[in-house]
Parts: C-alpha cells; sequence; structure tokens
C-alpha cells in the first residue's frame, strides 16, 4: 500500500534543548503516514505563512520525535513551545531512505542537524540484526548531542569534531578513513555531502536540505537536476542515490 | 438550498473555485489527497513551447503574511503536457480543465495555445502575460497595452477555446491592460499574478532569491487584489477571474463582490493542501451567513 501524507493535529510531550541551539521535541498523533526513516514533517506556525519543513529523528505507533536547530524565527517559536501544546502537521513527506540496500555492514554519517534522521535509520538497520558504524560531525564539543542515544542502539559511534575537543579532529570525511562499509547513508549541510561524495567506496544515499514552498510536490520550489531528470527534494527526495546527483 | 455555480465564458462551474496555476501541479499530487472533481477546474502549471527546468534554487521565501516564488516557469513544455501530464490528469479530474499558458513571443504563446486546440478537455486558455520570474518574457507582455494586444491578437487566431488574458499587478493602470486585451479579443481576464518583491538573507548579505526577485502572493497582497479586480470589473464587459492572497469562502464573496465571476486559489494550497476542498465545504454555510442565495447575484455586488 502507499502510504499517502497526513495532516492533522499533534500534541507536544516534551521540548528540551540537547544543545544550546538544538532542541528535541516530542509530539503525539497519528504516524501511520511515515513509512520510512528520513522522511519529514512540515510544521505550521502561528504567524508564519509557510510550513517549516524538519526531519523525522524516529517515530512509533503514536509519536514522531523531531530534533531541530533554532536558525530563525519558525524554530525559535518551536524553542519555546510548551508540552501540551497542539500543532498542525503535514506528515510523511519525502521518500526516506531504502533501507533494503545497506548491505551488511553499513555506514551512517551525520553532520550536525543532519544526525537527526540517521537516529531512525540506526535503529531499523540494527532491527535487521546489521551492525552500523555511525560517525556524526559536529563544530565543538558543546555542540555533541545523541551520541549516547546511538551507542544505547548498539552503533559503533565514531566522532568528529572541526576543532578536536572530541574524538577525531577534523571532519566526518577524516573518520572515514578505515572503516570498513558495504554501503552509506548521510544527511548534513552540502559541502560535507559533497566531501563524502569525494572520499566514498561505495554506493549511498544522501539526504539534500532545501527551502520549500509546500513540501509535498505540487510548487516546484526545490527542483534540482539530477542524472534521472528533474527532481523535487520534498517530493522525490530529499533522499538522493549518490549515482544520481549532479554537483 | 443555495446556488454555487456560475459560467465562466459558456461553460457552467459547479462552483467558483479554482486552483491557481503554479500551486496545483497537474492536479494528480492533490487527488490522492481528496476527490479533486469537487473543483469549479483548476488552472494547470504553467505551459512553454519548449521544456523548461527553471530558475535556480533558492526559489521561495517566507514574508510577512505570504511568499515570494521564483521558480521560472519551470515545465516539461506543451508535447509532453499534452502527451504525458494530462493523461495523468485525466485519470483524476473529468471536468474542462483551464491551460495555463506562457511563452517568450506573441509568436511562441499562439503555437503553444494551437498545438492545445485539438485538446477537448481543455476548456479555457488562461493566457499568462504576467510572469515575474523569467527574463525577456512573461511580464513584458503583460506590462504594455500594444504588447499584450499583440500577444492575444495572434492567440486569438489559432483557438476558439474561452480565452482569458492573466495580468500583472506590477503596472500604472491595470485598466488600461484589461481593455486592451479585450479589444484585442479576449473572452476574460485574470487578475492577479504576483507582486514583484525581494527579500536579502542577513547573514550573507545577498538576496535569498538565487533570481533576486520573486513574486509575492499570500493574505498580504488580498487588499491589492481585491482593489484591482474592482477596477478591471468597471473597466471591461468580459468576465473577471479573481486572485491574489485568498484562502476563505469569505475571501472568495468578497472578490466576487469586487467583480470576479470566478475565484483562483493560489498560495493557500501550499500551506494547506486540503483548503479547497475545505472552501467549497463552506460556502454555503458562509454564503447563508450572508443571505446569499445564488452567487452570480454577488458577482460586481460592490459597484451598485
Amino acid at each position: 500500500m502507499i502510504k499517502i501524507m497526513h495532516q492533522g493535529w499533534y500534541e507536544i510531550i516534551s521540548n528540551k534543548a540537547l544543545t544550546d541551539t538544538v532542541y528535541r521535541m516530542e509530539l503525539a498523533g497519528d504516524t501511520s503516514a511515515i513509512a520510512k526513516p528520513g522522511q519529514f514533517v512540515n510544521i505550521k506556525l502561528e504567524g508564519q505563512f509557510l510550513r517549516r519543513p524538519i526531519s523525522i529523528c524516529d517515530w512509533d505507533d503514536t509519536t514522531i520525535t523531531l530534533i531541530y536547530k533554532v536558525v530563525g524565527v519558525g524554530t525559535r517559536q518551536m524553542s519555546r513551545m510548551e508540552p501540551g501544546k497542539k500543532l498542525d502537521l503535514l506528515v510523511g513527506l519525502g521518500n526516506g531512505f531504502d533501507v533494503g540496500k545497506s548491505g551488511d555492514k553499513p555506514l551512517l554519517i551525520g553532520g550536525g542537524v543532519g544526525v537527526p534522521p540517521m537516529y531512525g535509520l540506526c535503529k531499523r538497520l540494527i532491527a535487521e540484526g546489521k551492525p552500523v558504524t555511525m560517525i556524526m560531525g559536529f563544530n565543538t564539543a558543546a555542540e555533541i548531542f545523541y551520541a549516547e542515544e546511538f551507542r544505547a542502539l548498539g552503533a559503533n559511534v565514531i566522532i568528529a569534531t572541526a576543532d578536536g575537543s572530541v574524538g577525531i579532529k577534523g571532519f566526518v570525511t577524516n573518520a572515514m578513513d578505515g572503516v570498513d562499509y558495504t554501503y552509506f547513508y548521510t544527511c548534513g549541510p552540502e559541502p560535507m555531502l559533497k566531501a563524502i561524495d569525494k572520499v566514498a567506496s561505495t554506493s549511498g544515499q544522501l539526504s539534500f536540505e532545501e527551502r520549500m514552498g509546500c513540501g509535498f510536490g505540487a510548487c516546484m520550489g526545490c527542483s534540482c537536476k539530477t542524472k534521472y531528470g528533474n527532481k523535487r527534494i520534498c517530493k522525490d527526495g530529499p533522499v538522493l542515490e549518490r549515482e544520481e546527483i549532479i554537483w | 438550498m443555495v446556488n454555487t455555480k456560475v459560467n465562466l465564458c459558456g461553460i457552467e462551474l459547479d462552483n467558483p473555485i479554482i486552483p491557481a496555476s503554479g500551486t496545483f501541479g497537474y492536479g494528480y499530487e492533490f487527488a490522492e489527497l481528496y476527490d479533486i472533481n469537487c473543483l469549479g477546474t483548476f488552472s494547470f502549471k504553467g505551459t512553454t513551447l519548449a521544456p523548461r527546468f527553471g530558475n535556480a534554487t533558492p526559489r521561495i521565501a517566507e514574508t510577512p503574511s505570504g511568499m515570494l516564488n521564483a521558480v521560472g516557469l519551470q515545465n516539461p513544455g506543451v508535447d509532453k503536457v499534452l502527451s504525458e501530464e494530462m493523461v495523468k490528469l485525466k485519470k483524476c479530474f473529468h471536468k474542462p480543465v483551464m491551460a495555463n499558458v506562457s511563452g517568450f513571443s506573441p509568436d511562441e504563446y499562439a503555437e503553444t495555445c494551437a498545438r492545445m486546440e485539438s485538446e477537448d478537455q481543455i476548456g479555457w486558455l488562461e493566457v499568462n502575460i504576467s510572469c515575474p520570474n523569467v527574463h525577456g518574457g512573461g511580464a513584458a507582455f503583460g506590462t504594455s497595452p500594444a504588447a499584450a494586444t499583440e500577444v492575444v491578437s495572434k492567440v486569438r487566431k489559432v483557438t476558439k477555446k474561452p480565452l482569458i488574458i492573466k495580468l500583472s499587478p506590477n503596472v500604472t493602470d491595470i485598466s488600461e491592460m484589461a481593455r486592451a486585451c479585450e479589444a484585442a479579443g479576449a473572452d476574460g481576464i485574470s487578475l492577479i499574478n504576483t507582486l514583484l518583491g525581494m527579500r536579502i538573507n542577513l547573514r550573507k548579505q545577498a538576496p535569498l532569491l538565487a533570481n533576486r526577485t520573486g513574486g509575492l502572493s499570500g493574505p498580504a497582497i488580498f487588499p491589492l487584489a481585491v482593489r484591482m479586480v474592482y477596477d478591471v470589473y468597471k473597466a471591461v464587459k468580459i468576465p473577471v477571474v479573481g486572485m491574489g492572497g485568498v484562502s476563505t469562502a469569505e475571501d472568495v464573496l468578497e472578490l466576487m463582490m469586487a467583480g470576479a465571476t470566478a475565484v483562483e486559489v493560489g498560495a493557500a494550497n501550499l500551506v494547506d493542501p486540503y483548503v479547497c476542498r475545505d472552501i467549497i465545504n463552506d460556502l454555503p454555510r458562509v454564503m447563508a451567513e450572508y443571505r446569499i442565495n445564488s452567487l452570480t447575484d454577488i458577482i460586481g455586488a460592490a459597484h451598485r
């Protein structure tokens, strides 16, 4: 069955800071439209015309976990919300990661707020009995979040910080040296994705970010060219296969 | 029982609600969400003779009570629209549809429209002479009465379908533009397209949109749309299709009282994909609230 997006009201269960600028929000509501890790929700906020697309970190039958960074007025507004408040969400947007292509030893790479969608993916890969290596890249120690959560899932976590304050000094690509993997999945800033593409030794899936109008394929606001034709980041993405990307 | 039917250029609509071009694709994305046959009709994505990818991204920016877009007429070109998109459209929509057409020369407009002539499900041509997001075309024809006349005259020669001309608000006197189109053979006028705007990214100290400028839409422009529909209704005898920031059934009544025979809903579709269905469901209640029996009765009511 093809799952289509769902519009509904979702109640905030918790909303807490993980770092100075990164927050974790749990919402309760209908999650039946979520089919794959790497999909996203689009949130209506009072006083803002356009919805705010936020990647899904994790979900179960009744709750959605979002991790978001405060980057503007919309996310700042979200960071101040209290439990009990209800939000209008479009849920189950985007194609998400294809877990089936992981091979025996998947490598997951998240940079900054590209880390959250890796969590739901990691959980599902580990549930299938796959040993997961998770590389997390941050600028500095104070920005690190969710390392323990990934370890609790059973992932082999490698941290890279640009200033060397924790783990490997440098970028996620430095941390990839010597890792044995069959396939990779990644989400993060575009320069990071590009750097990974340069050094990766296998096929993989990369999740992109773009400013969106609708988030469900109607407005052509987030189009990109690929080797497989024009795609909409919101509907045909945000996950693209390495082989189709035109850098 | 209230009557929501209106007649647009000889074709009866069950109601005046028309999702606007560029906010509804070719319908099938929305048909996954609800039965789009509840719509009066819809205006499909702006079509040009050749395929177009459109502008670089970012193409979208938030604004107070609205948004800027600079998509730049991305579309697969008229031949693919007819051979592929119309096939998918027909599976989910069974009423006459409005074909939105754009171009870069009067001959190109005419050629695109001519190729659409044999497609029976296209009920109306909505010729867009007002796209603000492409250079050397679109809006150039919508800001000069002489250029508009040339486009309308050429298209008129190749089509028997009702010909609606979509006007730009980025002009000194929109009534003059409407009169020129009417004199050149247009059957209707639709307005307003988006208003040219800009936002600047404070971190980068540069325009936020890759195209630098974009078209402003959303509730922010609604009062401008009301005023311009009011002016154009006075200026011409042909029907007016009103649009610009419409998001509720009340907005629909307001634009109709200003002079609109039918009403297009644009940016609101992007924020609330069910908005057109909801407006249609809401219309009878709101009509009753204002003691309106038939929508036809209120077209241009504010002029009387």
